[in-house]
């Protein structure tokens, strides 16, 4: 299929149609405001949902709601509008529904700016709403990238019955670059999904069928029982802790004296700047947690070489992704930070600097 | 040995979880009997609050969902567009929808979502002990607001009938009182009207039902009745403000 020149915001719109998404709530924000406004032209022409809820509180309800009901649902929002929608994802979470969140995020905290910004981690990566829960969260580092972590969101929400959140920024949102589409599903396919969740979720009684009663709930007053809900999600979440984990190595390799580790659109920067010093013959390895969690602790230990002096952490916020390194990292090497915040976004040259202090 | 009443199929077998002299009860039986009658069973799903009918997706028979405190109009919204073959219903108490959940009932009334909401108003918190609900009439007295509610601080009881009746999209909106066996014969006839339109896919119907909360008022369950006669149906006054059926009949 051709590549065609498109908004992150439109792209993951698109491909999550093609995925199957067939129903959206959402409410507008600045700077994702073009993938709702997407939905709102694509859902109609597919016979889908789209529909603008009266807040990001209602939009995540209404998510609940159909995810509950078994189909493929999406909603996204910016940073403080997901802030809204934590505790429908907490109920989201505590049902065991499937169900995509996209945050397109910007500068914070409060409302903050409308700029780049990678300062949600802590919220999607270590809670965000109340209670004992896990979202998958995966973190795209190009529109192409963003495009395919639709399908790959409702994949794993389906597969693990868990809300699964795309966590990118206003530059992917905002940023065009060629994409690739997969095929459409069709009806039928879309149609076979569904079969997955009818042993649970709201539907009509078949014909002939025994009658059910099914129960979309968070709720348990009694402790013991309550225990062993959360006890049987953390069982859950261990299996995704061992299976889910991606990341991508750039430049790995037994000479690197340096080795950074960076998300998103950060690690697009630090990839550029390793690439500079390269010419230069300095040699700097790059690990890029693809998905923040389950996070890929085992891929960073591993990419630590015999002459790295240090890991060097870079990330659009004030370190949120740092205590992870240094878990992963363990004491084998001096764990540094550089970030940028506010919204701005840090330039490859100055990234360069950074490490050229390092040598 | 001649049947004469019977628990509906609508309702499971698990006992309500109400407090003795309560009208949840009533108001869930009124609503199982008219699902049961209109032969909705494998069709209808339900939407359950915070508050004292949290458990209500224990006692229908059929799927339920428990919804975040306000938001099951919201919930229910996402059920019937994700599968238009199911008929929905929220159940709410005077928090979850007139206070906590303002804007979700505002919008789902708005947009004319082709649901049912059967809302009862008790004047008062229940299910947290007797705190002040948006419905609280004034000068009651309630754990939140121990020397009467004071309009002047807090403002007047809110009409929720009178208020979605400004809207132009809602269907139906009927407040009915369960206060009396005769009154809980007209709502009986209310609801099943209403089950009727939701069967039919008519639009968004409401129903409030004025009830009592003997416990948290600190009045016997007859007497109770007696008190909300006097005190409820003055200010939250029963009546038909909306029927676009009984309309599109007539013209």
């Amino acid at each position: 299929m051709e590549k065609i020149l498109m908004k992150g915001n439109e792209a993951v719109a698109e491909a999550a149609m093609r995925a199957g998404c067939r129903l959206y709530f959402a409410y507008p924000i600045t700077p994702q405001s073009e993938l709702i406004e997407y939905m709102a032209k694509v859902m109609p022409k597919v016979g889908g949902t789209f529909l603008q809820a009266e807040s990001e509180v209602a939009a995540i309800n209404m998510v609940y709601g159909a995810a509950g009901s078994g189909k493929r649902v999406m909603t996204s929002s910016s940073s403080p509008g997901i802030s809204l929608k934590q505790e429908g994802i907490s109920y989201i979470a505590g049902a065991e529904l499937p169900a995509v969140i996209v945050n397109v995020q910007r500068g914070g905290p409060g409302l903050g700016d409308i700029q780049p910004s990678q300062a949600d981690y802590f919220q999607a990566t270590k809670g965000g709403g109340h209670g004992d829960y896990r979202l998958i969260v995966l973190a795209p580092s190009s529109v192409q990238e963003f495009a395919d972590m639709a399908s790959e969101a409702f994949d794993l929400a389906d597969k693990y019955r868990n809300p699964v959140l795309i966590l990118a920024d206003g530059m992917l949102g905002q940023m065009m670059e060629p994409v690739e589409f997969k095929p459409i599903m069709t009806q039928e396919e879309i149609d076979e999904l569904g079969k997955q969740h009818t042993s649970w979720c709201i539907c009509p009684n078949a014909d002939g069928d025994a009658k059910h009663h099914h129960e979309i709930n968070s709720l348990e007053l009694d402790p013991s029982v309550l225990e062993k809900h959360v006890l049987q999600m953390y069982e859950k979440y261990a299996v995704i802790e061992k299976n889910e984990q991606r990341s991508e190595i750039f430049n790995v390799s037994d000479d690197n004296e340096v080795l950074c580790v960076a998300f998103g659109t950060a690690s697009r920067i630090v990839k550029s700047a390793i690439n500079e010093l390269k010419k230069e013959g300095k040699s700097v390895g790059l690990v890029r947690p693809i998905r923040v969690w389950p996070y890929p602790y085992a891929a960073v230990a591993a990419a630590i070489g015999p002459k790295v002096k240090q890991v060097y952490v870079f990330e659009l916020n004030t370190g949120q992704m740092l205590d992870d390194v240094k878990i992963a990292v363990c004491g084998k090497a001096p764990v540094n930070f550089w970030g940028k915040v506010g919204g701005i976004v840090f330039t490859p040259a100055e990234i360069q600097a950074k490490l050229e202090a390092c040598f | 040995m001649e049947v004469i009443a019977k628990r509906p199929e609508t309702l499971t077998k698990t006992p309500f979880t109400y407090c003795p002299g309560c009208l949840h009860g009533v108001a869930h039986r009124l609503i199982a009997e008219a699902i049961e009658e209109a032969g909705l069973i494998n069709q209808m799903a339900g939407v359950a609050p915070v508050g004292c009918s949290v458990f209500a997706y224990k006692f229908f028979n059929f799927d339920m969902a428990q919804a975040a405190h306000g938001r099951a109009p919201a919930v229910a919204t996402g059920m019937k567009r994700a599968r238009p073959d199911m008929h929905v219903f929220t159940y709410q108490g005077d928090g979850d929808l007139a206070a906590i959940g303002t804007a979700e009932i505002v919008h789902a009334a708005n947009r004319g979502e082709k649901m049912s909401v059967f809302f009862v108003n008790n004047a008062i918190y229940g299910m947290t002990g007797g705190q002040m609900a948006p419905t609280t009439l004034p000068n009651m007295k309630t754990t939140t607001s121990p020397y009467g509610r004071n309009v002047d601080d807090i403002g007047y009881p809110i009409r929720v009938c009178e208020l979605l009746d400004t809207l132009v999209a809602p269907y139906y909106i009927e407040r009915v009182s369960l206060l009396s066996p005769a009154d809980i014969i007209k709502a009986k006839k209310s609801v099943s009207k209403v089950i009727q339109y939701n069967k039919e896919n008519r639009g968004f119907t409401f129903i409030e039902f004025v009830s009592t909360c003997p416990t948290n008022w600190g009045i016997d369950p007859v007497k109770s009745r007696d008190w909300a006669k006097e005190n409820m149906l003055p200010f939250f006054k029963p009546g038909l403000f909306r029927d676009k059926g009984a309309e599109e009949v007539k013209s």
